[in-house]
């Protein structure tokens, strides 16, 4: 096992960097395929037969039972090829058994009981030759419940919530003391609404057979315990499962599990004897597939007069399924982030007939720095101080939670930088002073953070006769920039153009690798690249001191350099080319690997920024528009600039669907949820986003991992959203705490202020 | 989706005639029947595509109005030079509904017969009167932020979402109609019905009846202007619109048809202050609860944009 030190003093052709391609904003590897559409989506994978296609029926009640199923119209009608419920779906082990003691995930029966714990849940499937006639059947399937009384009012089971399984609140010194002591304080709760990814592509998967073997193409970010908990489902090898999922058009944590899309795919496919699709419509994804659950944040912080923080305080209550444990941890970032003595920080969970709860898109910091970063401008007001400069004195020489140096922590210099270039100085502290046109204009900004991980990854590569790399790993492209990152690091480690790369991954058969998520997939992907390009260096350099028709025969293999597909120690060299065909015309192949340091834990890591935002709101209407946003951000060595980039802009988008338009009402009376489709569901469309710009400081962690890289897919959204709820306060003078924050909620304090 | 014949029509009267068989429909743009048909809310068995009529042309009348054929589409009204120059209110409204895309597809007929946005409506697992007669509305009691605040019933509070309606409206103008009966003129105002007992009924059309034209009177004297309120800055439906041209003001997502706003036109006509103006009209809305938000922000909108038309006019 190696440790951080090791990291911090080897070199490697990534921290070389001789070719400048390490971060270089290279064009997408795959962005010709996709923007010609012609990358094959699981959906749109052609068979080896023509396919049938499954349709889905979802639950019409939240909770209670099945107790009668009529299928014979559905199965009467045209094309129908299979109608099954709970009655008729084949045999499945039970939920999460598992024949295999070291699968990663267990079984997952589709229609499972005649029990139904959520609305849409999918309690039929039916298959037809065409996605149409499968369609029109699916709505003469009759089902008959006995209902029960759904529990999903969130708000009024807030005072039933307990600890989530196994937690306990953190505390530190005494926090109400030290709260009761403050001269200054601020007690607010805040409020965040259900959310669901709104991935543009639905989940869907394909199966077929081949004899035993179930080939399945489905859209899922992490390709393990896809594959092991379709085995399990299938209660067949898991080697008997070859699970692909080649390009997938967004994930967002919502495709970190698998659904009975592709168990219903693979089980149909070996009932009927041929291929079958099956697909979530954007209604069914709403109820059928994970959401972020609702918080309610209550902040409590306590200061001394010149904005020291005495006192800190975040609870969340938050929601999961009846049957779940889920917690939205929003309260756990705010422990990295801010210098107090004492501290309370805590969650508590209640568990409701709503569907079930998981992760979105940077879990726990999204919601959280909703509530925190609000207070945050709330306290600075009432100590006359400017948001920045709270922040500042606020910032902990080590993590104020376990006393560990922080590996990098660069959060003033990104606010400092992204104050100087917003031109924060422009900002009027008091509220409602700034007019364009029919607009007030204010400024807000808030601090993002967001922890970086390193999980186990293998990796192999190959060089072929004509000199190509060939990286392959079963690691996943969520549409973040994966292909291209592998691509620049392979060229960059042997010393080939991009050209000469190929990249395949999103594969069960190639070398495991923990996938996309957490914002930890470039680097855990990529550290495991590292490792098998370095060990293909050195198998290349040792091929050819040993080779006597080499130039470089004789040499020392660590002193051969790779270059323009080219292998040289000092003046002789050959092509690579030249050395593959005469030592390995098949190829030659090796692997690597990249596991955490074992003093890892030694270092408080984290991913850092600062967002600046202005707004304009129309005191008439209530009506809130971006006009300009930056961060400005710290994440380690950034490997693509334009991939990166990419990843926090949109980050920062989606806190701006945060605070202004997303969000799933639930309906008590039914237990569902209303807006079903992208015209009710709001996130940002062009219109709304204004001025938008992305900085990354200069900086190399080289505690993260032997690159020195941390993440950046989850960043941009940590954060963006306070700073667009400040902006708001500061054009306007109104907060709404209850997000989202739209026209009807504004313009109550807007009347309320005598506007 | 339900299995359905299709046709494309030749002429209006093989269109009419064609129209008179029970499940048939027509379809122009089909950017919104055919979203409710895949949902089976609506299921025709037959479609009749008018969109290729020659009815797309848009001539100025003798009277020195305009004559906006109904297969024009949105794009193509809202960028005509004399609509743009003399109804701007028009241009203002269509461009600040759907989407470049979805306005290229829509045609004028489609857009004045669009259904509702009422989510409950589009939940076919619902009750909903208007989509299943007699089962209930799922919205009166329901998350209804967005329900209508004049002329609702207990059967339907839901709202008529078209912006171009609205500016049409207020510019007084007439839907020319072929029917079996031959050929008439509707006023904008009498299209559309109030949902009463059947809010499934949602026009004064008979069955099978085909828009050809909308019918402007020349523009009235005065200053123009559209303002629409919502969630987002584009591509979405809104939650207060007005229409302003000269002393006519009409409002839009407030009723189950675009609103005529006579009681704040009479006012303003008498010398009253476009917010006292608007007042008298709102002293007839009522709301539910969690649309009780309309009534001031119509209030607010409404004699900010007569405000608007007015220093316009000067
Ligand atoms: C996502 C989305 C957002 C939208 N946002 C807005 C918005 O913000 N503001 C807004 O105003 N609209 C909005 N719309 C609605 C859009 O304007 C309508 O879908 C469009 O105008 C309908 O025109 P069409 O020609 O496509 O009609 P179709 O879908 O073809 O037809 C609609 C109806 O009209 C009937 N019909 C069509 N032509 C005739 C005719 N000549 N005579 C008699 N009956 C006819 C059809 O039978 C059908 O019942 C939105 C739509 C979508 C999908
Ligand atoms: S308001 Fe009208 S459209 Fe909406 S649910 Fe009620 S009846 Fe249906």
């Amino acid at each position: 096992m190696s440790s951080v030190s090791d990291w911090e003093a080897t070199a490697n052709p990534v921290k070389d960097n001789r070719a400048g391609l390490i971060g270089k904003g290279v064009d997408r590897y795959e962005g010709p395929l996709k923007v010609t559409g012609t990358a094959p989506y699981a959906y749109e994978v052609q068979p080896p037969s023509p396919p049938a296609y499954g349709v889905m029926v979802g639950a019409t009640i939240a909770t209670g039972r099945i107790i009668a199923v009529d299928t014979a119209e559905a199965e009467a009608a045209p094309g129908v090829l299979a109608v099954w419920t709970h009655l008729n779906v084949p045999a499945q082990p039970p939920r999460g058994a598992k024949a295999h003691p070291r699968s990663t995930q267990g079984s997952k029966p589709a229609l499972e009981s005649d029990k139904v714990t959520y609305w849409g849940q999918p309690v039929a499937f039916v298959v037809a030759d065409t996605l149409e006639n499968a369609t029109a059947a699916s709505h003469l399937v009759k089902l008959t419940y006995d209902a029960d009384t759904p529990d999903v009012n969130f708000a009024k089971r807030l005072s039933d919530a307990g600890q989530p399984p196994g937690e306990q609140d953190v505390e530190i010194g005494n926090f109400d003391e030290g709260f009761a002591n403050s001269p200054v304080r601020l007690d607010e709760t805040w409020a965040t609404p259900l959310q669901n990814h709104c991935q543009m592509e639905p989940c869907a998967s394909l199966a077929w057979w081949e004899g035993d073997r179930c080939i399945a193409h489905t859209s899922i970010q992490m390709v393990k315990p896809a594959q092991h908990g379709l085995a399990e489902t299938l209660g067949i090898g898991r080697d008997d499962v070859h699970l692909l999922t080649r390009y997938i058009g967004g994930g967002f944590g919502g495709k970190g599990q698998t659904y009975d899309d592709l168990t219903l795919a693979a089980l149909a496919a070996r009932a009927l004897g041929r291929p079958v699709k099956v697909a979530f419509t954007r209604q069914q994804m709403m109820h059928g597939t994970i959401h972020r659950p609702a918080t309610v944040m209550r902040v409590r912080l306590g200061a001394e007069k010149d904005g020291r923080l005495n006192a800190f305080s975040i609870m969340t209550w938050t929601h999961c399924h009846k049957d779940g444990s889920f917690t939205e941890h929003a309260s756990n970032f705010a422990r990295a982030l801010y210098a107090a003595p004492n501290r309370l920080t805590g969650h508590r969970l209640v568990r409701l007939d709503l569907p079930h709860a998981g992760p979105m898109r940077a879990p726990g910091e999204a919601s959280g720095t909703m509530s925190l970063e609000c207070a945050m401008d709330e306290l600075a007001e009432k100590l006359g101080l400017d948001p920045v400069e709270l922040r500042i004195r606020n910032e902990p020489p080590a993590d104020p939670e376990n006393g560990r140096p922080f590996s990098q922590r660069q959060l003033v210099r990104c606010l400092k930088e992204g104050a100087q270039l917003f031109g924060w100085d422009r900002r009027r502290p008091t509220p409602g002073q700034v007019r364009d046109g029919r607009w007030l204009v204010g400024m807000g900004m808030a601090a993002a953070i967001r922890g970086n991980f390193l999980l186990p990854a293998k990796c192999s590569f190959s060089v072929d006769a004509d000199g190509v790399i060939t990286v392959r790993q079963g690691m996943t492209d969520i549409g973040t920039g994966t292909y291209t990152v592998l691509a620049q690091i392979a060229a960059e480690t042997l010393g080939v153009p991009l050209g000469k790369v190929v990249v395949e991954i999103g594969d069960s058969e190639l070398p495991p690798a923990p996938g996309s998520g957490g914002q930890f997939g470039a680097a855990t992907a990529g550290s495991a690249a590292l490792a098998a390009g370095m060990n293909l260096r050195k198998a290349i350099a040792e091929m050819a001191t040993s080779d006597p028709h080499s130039p470089l025969h004789a040499g020392d293999p660590a002193e051969v350099t790779f270059q323009d597909s080219v292998i040289a120690l000092e003046n002789r060299s050959e092509t690579l080319a030249d050395l593959i065909r005469r030592n390995a015309p098949e190829g030659l192949t090796v692997e690597g690997e990249i596991r955490p340091a074992q003093d890892a834990q030694k270092w408080s890591t984290q991913t850092y920024g600062g967002h600046f935002v202005e707004v304009g709101v129309d005191p008439v209407t209530g009506e809130v528009r971006v006009r300009r946003m930056l961060g400005v951000f710290a994440a380690g060595r950034i490997l693509n600039a334009k991939t990166a980039k990419s990843q926090l802009t949109g980050g920062m988008i989606w806190g701006v669907g945060s605070a202004l338009g997303e969000g799933n009402a639930v309906d008590p009376r039914y237990g569902s949820l209303i807006n079903q489709d992208l015209a009710q569901y709001l996130v940002p469309v062009q219109a709304d986003i204004g001025d938008l710009d992305a900085i990354m400081l200069d900086e190399v962690d080289d505690k993260a991992n032997p690159m020195g890289i941390k993440g950046v897919g989850e960043l941009g959204n940590s954060g963006a959203g306070a700073a667009v709820a400040n902006a708001i306060y500061n054009a306007c003078g109104v907060r709404v705490r209850d997000y989202p924050i739209t026209p009807d909620k504004l313009l109550a304090g807007l009347i309320a202020q005598g506007r | 989706m339900k299995a359905f014949t299709y046709e494309r029509a030749t002429s209006v009267e093989g269109a009419v005639t064609a129209a008179q068989a029970p499940g048939a429909r027509f379809i122009a743009g089909g950017t919104n029947l055919l979203d409710l048909m895949k949902l089976e809310i609506e299921t025709p068995t037959h479609l009749i595509d008018v969109g290729r009529l020659p009815m797309a042309e848009i001539v100025e009348t003798p009277d020195g109005g305009l004559r906006i054929g109904a297969s024009a589409s949105n794009t193509a009204v809202a960028s005509n030079a004399t609509v743009r120059a003399r109804y701007p209110v028009l241009s203002e409204a269509i461009v600040a509904g759907g989407s470049p895309q979805l306005r290229n597809k829509a045609s004028v007929g489609g857009n004045l017969l669009q259904r509702t946005r009422c989510a409950y409506f589009y939940d076919t697992s619902k009750p909903c009167n208007k989509r299943a007669p007699g089962s209930g509305c799922g919205a009166l009691e329901g998350l209804n932020r967005n329900a209508a605040i004049f002329g609702a019933s207990h059967a339907c509070i839901a709202t008529h979402t078209s912006d171009m309606a609205v500016a049409l409206a207020a510019l007084g103008a007439s839907v020319e109609v072929v029917g079996a009966g031959g050929t008439h003129s509707i006023p904008l105002l009498e299209l559309h019905r109030l949902p009463g007992e059947t809010p499934h009924i949602e026009t004064h059309l008979a069955g099978g009846e085909l828009i050809t034209a909308v019918v402007l009177p020349p523009p009235p004297k005065g200053g123009q202007t559209y303002r629409k309120v919502r969630d987002r800055a584009s591509y979405a439906g809104g939650l207060a619109s007005v229409a302003v041209a000269g002393g006519q003001v009409a409002l839009g997502m407030v009723a189950h048809k675009p609103w005529r706003a006579a009681e704040a036109e009479g006012a303003l006509a008498s010398g009253a202050s476009p917010a006292e103006a608007i007042g008298k009209e709102l002293a007839g809305a009522s709301s539910l609860g969690r649309n009780d938000f309309k009534i001031p922000l119509v209030a607010r909108l409404a004699a900010a944009a007569i405000t608007e038309a007015k220093e316009q006019g000067q």
